[in-house]
């Protein structure tokens, strides 16, 4: 816009700027137009209705971020089972795309007509505002009489838990139900091990000897690309739960108070991690190399070991088939008890406003029961619950579900560390590539992220 | 002071009014209500909560932020002085030459500007990748000691950007100059000719100040483009590494959608508007200035 030349007298623009300052101090507080829900009150157990075949004509909306290949499919599907098994609701979908639905969402629940079922992203900006702000459904009458408590690890469900005044994450009210689940581990490219005359590793100092041997060998022992910022904060995770105990992490990245980035073992971590760079384990200028070209590399046969989520399965095992392989970060010990970071897909919420709650909660459980379980599997997806009862090829999908199955069974799961706060994404993704280009010192590196964690912890009660 | 007869007096302003209307409901009244939000601490859910001149307090007081106005300054030098230089050249060389397919070369240069800039981030993006076409380059001029990740490099990450700016702005600016140059009258070169001027001299006693208006507008739009950069940022850099590429624009994004701190951005968004009018009317005052 270029500005006017035209010689405008002073009192024009006086005038100008008192309306616009009138017109802010006169208008109502922001957020006034649609005044907080009183934060809805726990129904009991009895006082849901189950039977959504006798709920007479009903038309629910539901938002969901399933646009994509296997994700699209099942839900799809899903969709046309429930509307043909219950004739009497009707589903009118939404789907967006996971950032598009995220900066739409906002608006969306603080109108008068929400839609009734959403896909809500986990975090605190997201669902714990949501929470704070009394637009979600608790779902612990619905999950009694379903039975999603026994069905699904408590591990998993936490994810989807807050207070009911939001402040507290992971644990409390369940606001939210999975279908599907994600892991981070050790993608592995099995013929490179083996011309390396390797084995999968079995326990960690195995794992650290065969990146030594295959930098020896002349291969890129690890892939990574971080200029997304996020992605090494995988990488990092893996490292720091061979040193840090799980529930130390799972307090960090929860943001409560009672713990601390500063502790020896995080320094150990932290120095480990550094090692690999010191050492040319990664390839030189992964600060400046995309997440999906890093992905797309590995692929293509670039890089012995890529530590990533389970998101990356259909894609890698197009590009590698048999030659894939999957792991969860080894432990100390071969055997010793799996942890690692994961979580859960977005989970599908009832929104404070909708006029159907039993609807909306017959049809979440619809699309998360046994038989949805077996859909999310034919169609590509991890199902987050009976995952060990699913049968798949042998090859690196079996990798990948043995792997989640164990991991939740076990109770292995630690939260993403930007949990921890609402900024802790950003800081955390920042400090990493401050450390790994060598521009902050492991101290500094932890006392960033300590200062960020601290002040949200103690704020938040 | 007497008015011409016949001319209508306060009747004028009703003619106005229509377009007023339009202007105030989708200009001045969300000027308006931003100013207002950026007063309050609001996550855009719940009901806000006044705090005066707390947002803009921090602000200030935000290292963070003021890194990120400060790479906005430098981006100025990428956006507006660089293309600024380029285009006079360029301008000057292209106006005198009488080239053959004037017209062509002027769509060449003006080429980038009908790009989206999303899609200019993402070409660059690949050619800045560590075994993208810039490295790809150097090795093959036995330069490979200078090769790196160029957007992941602490020190190279803002020029590296900037430079993206000066490519797309560079048409621009070229274009809005020789527009303004084959206006001066062929006489004032000559007689600057036969007063034995040399080409520079030439340049800078007669073209220089002819294109005084163009280069106040041109100036103009680089400035603020290199201002509000957002989607050049978010595509390439996200704001890293580390926080050496964060700029403004990225801030009122990121802290309105994604951390919803929606009183925050607001103050950020309405200072940039404050800092952005003050350079704007700065050039043009300078620029009036000269002419009259």
């Amino acid at each position: 816009m270029i500005m006017g030349r035209s010689p405008r007298g002073p009192r024009t623009s006086a005038v100008l700027a008192a309306g616009v300052l009138t017109l802010a101090a006169t208008a109502c507080a922001p957020g006034s137009s649609a005044p907080p829900a009183p934060s809805p009150a726990k129904t009991a157990a009895s006082a849901v209705r189950t039977d959504a075949g006798a709920l007479g004509d009903v038309t629910l909306t539901v938002w969901d971020q399933e646009v994509r290949g296997g994700q699209a499919a099942q839900m799809k599907q899903l969709n046309a089972a429930f509307e043909a098994k219950y004739p009497n609701i009707r589903l009118k979908r939404v789907s967006r795309s996971f950032d598009d639905l995220n900066t739409t969402l906002r608006l969306a629940l603080s109108g008068n007509e929400p839609p009734d079922v959403v896909e809500a992203n986990n975090g605190r900006s997201s669902m714990g505002q949501f929470v704070k702000a009394g637009q979600l459904l608790p779902l612990d009458a619905y999950a009694d009489r379903y039975g999603w408590k026994t069905r699904y690890p408590d591990s998993v469900l936490r994810y989807s838990r807050y207070s009911a005044d939001g402040k507290v994450f992971g644990d409390g009210n369940l606001y939210g139900l999975p279908q599907v689940g994600e892991v981070v581990g050790v993608f592995y490219n099995r013929a490179k091990l083996t011309k390396l005359g390797l084995e999968p590793p079995k326990t960690w100092a195995d794992f650290q000897a065969a990146l030594e041997k295959a930098k020896a060998g002349g291969e890129v022992p690890m892939q990574l690309g971080n200029l997304d910022k996020w992605p090494a904060i995988h990488v990092f995770g893996t490292v720091q739960g061979r040193h840090v105990p799980a529930d130390q992490i799972s307090t960090l990245a929860f943001g409560r108070k009672g713990a601390s980035w500063t502790t020896p073992e995080n320094v150990k971590a932290v120095e480990e991690l550094v090692g690999w760079v010191d050492k040319g384990y990664f390839e030189q200028g992964f600060n400046g190399q995309g997440y999906d070209p890093a992905w797309q590399a590995f692929g293509k046969g670039k890089g012995v070991f890529l530590i990533a989520g389970t998101w990356l399965l259909a894609d890698l095992d197009k590009a590698l088939g048999k030659d894939l392989g999957f792991m969860l970060p080894p432990g100390a010990a071969a055997g010793a008890p799996p942890v690692t970071t994961g979580g859960t897909g977005l989970p599908f919420a009832i929104t404070a406003k909708s006029p159907h709650p039993d609807a909306a909660a017959a049809y979440i459980d619809f699309i998360t029961n046994a038989d949805a379980m077996k859909v999310l599997t034919s169609t590509g997806n991890l199902p987050v619950a009976d995952t060990a009862q699913q049968t798949v090829q042998a090859g690196p999908q079996q990798d990948v579900f043995t792997a989640f199955g164990a991991a939740t069974k076990e109770n292995g799961l630690v939260p993403y560390l930007d949990y921890a706060t609402p900024t802790f994404a950003d800081t955390l993704g920042a400090a990493l590539q401050d450390l790994l280009a060598k521009k902050a010192t492991p101290k500094e590196f932890l006392d960033t992220l300590e200062k960020d964690y601290k002040t949200f912890a103690e704020s938040n009660g | 002071m007497g008015r011409p007869p016949g001319e209508p007096g306060r009747v004028a302003y009703l003619y106005l009014l229509p377009a007023f209307v339009v202007y105030a409901v989708f200009l001045l009244y969300p000027i308006g209500r931003a100013v207002q939000i950026s007063l309050y601490d609001w996550d855009g859910l719940t009901l806000g909560r006044w705090v005066g001149l707390d947002n803009y307090a921090a602000i200030l007081s935000d290292e963070r932020l003021r890194a990120g106005f400060g790479h906005a300054l430098v981006l100025i030098v990428f956006y507006a002085v660089i293309p600024l230089a380029i285009g006079l050249t360029l301008a000057a060389i292209l106006n005198h030459a009488q080239v053959r397919g004037l017209g062509f070369f002027r769509t060449v240069v003006f080429l980038p500007q009908v790009v989206a800039m999303v899609v200019v981030a993402v070409a660059w993006r690949r050619v800045y990748a560590p075994d993208g076409t810039l490295n790809a380059l150097l090795g093959a001029l036995g330069l490979d000691g200078l090769t790196r990740g160029w957007l992941g490099d602490h020190t190279f990450a803002l020029p590296a950007v900037g430079v993206v700016g000066t490519w797309f702005e560079s048409g621009l600016v070229t274009v809005l100059l020789l527009a303004g140059m084959s206006r001066v009258p062929a006489e004032l070169y000559e007689a600057a000719r036969l007063d034995g001027a040399g080409a520079v001299r030439e340049f800078f006693a007669v073209t220089l100040p002819s294109v005084r208006g163009e280069i106040a507008v041109a100036l103009t739009l680089t400035v603020i483009a290199a201002l509000r950069t957002f989607d050049l940022v978010y595509v390439t850099t996200r704001g890293g590494p580390g926080e050496s590429t964060s700029v403004p624009s990225f801030e009122v994004y990121h802290r309105a959608f994604g951390l919803g701190q929606v009183g925050s951005a607001a103050a950020i968004g309405v200072t940039l508007t404050v800092v952005i009018f003050a350079i704007s009317f700065a050039i043009n005052r300078l620029a009036d200035k000269g002419t009259t």
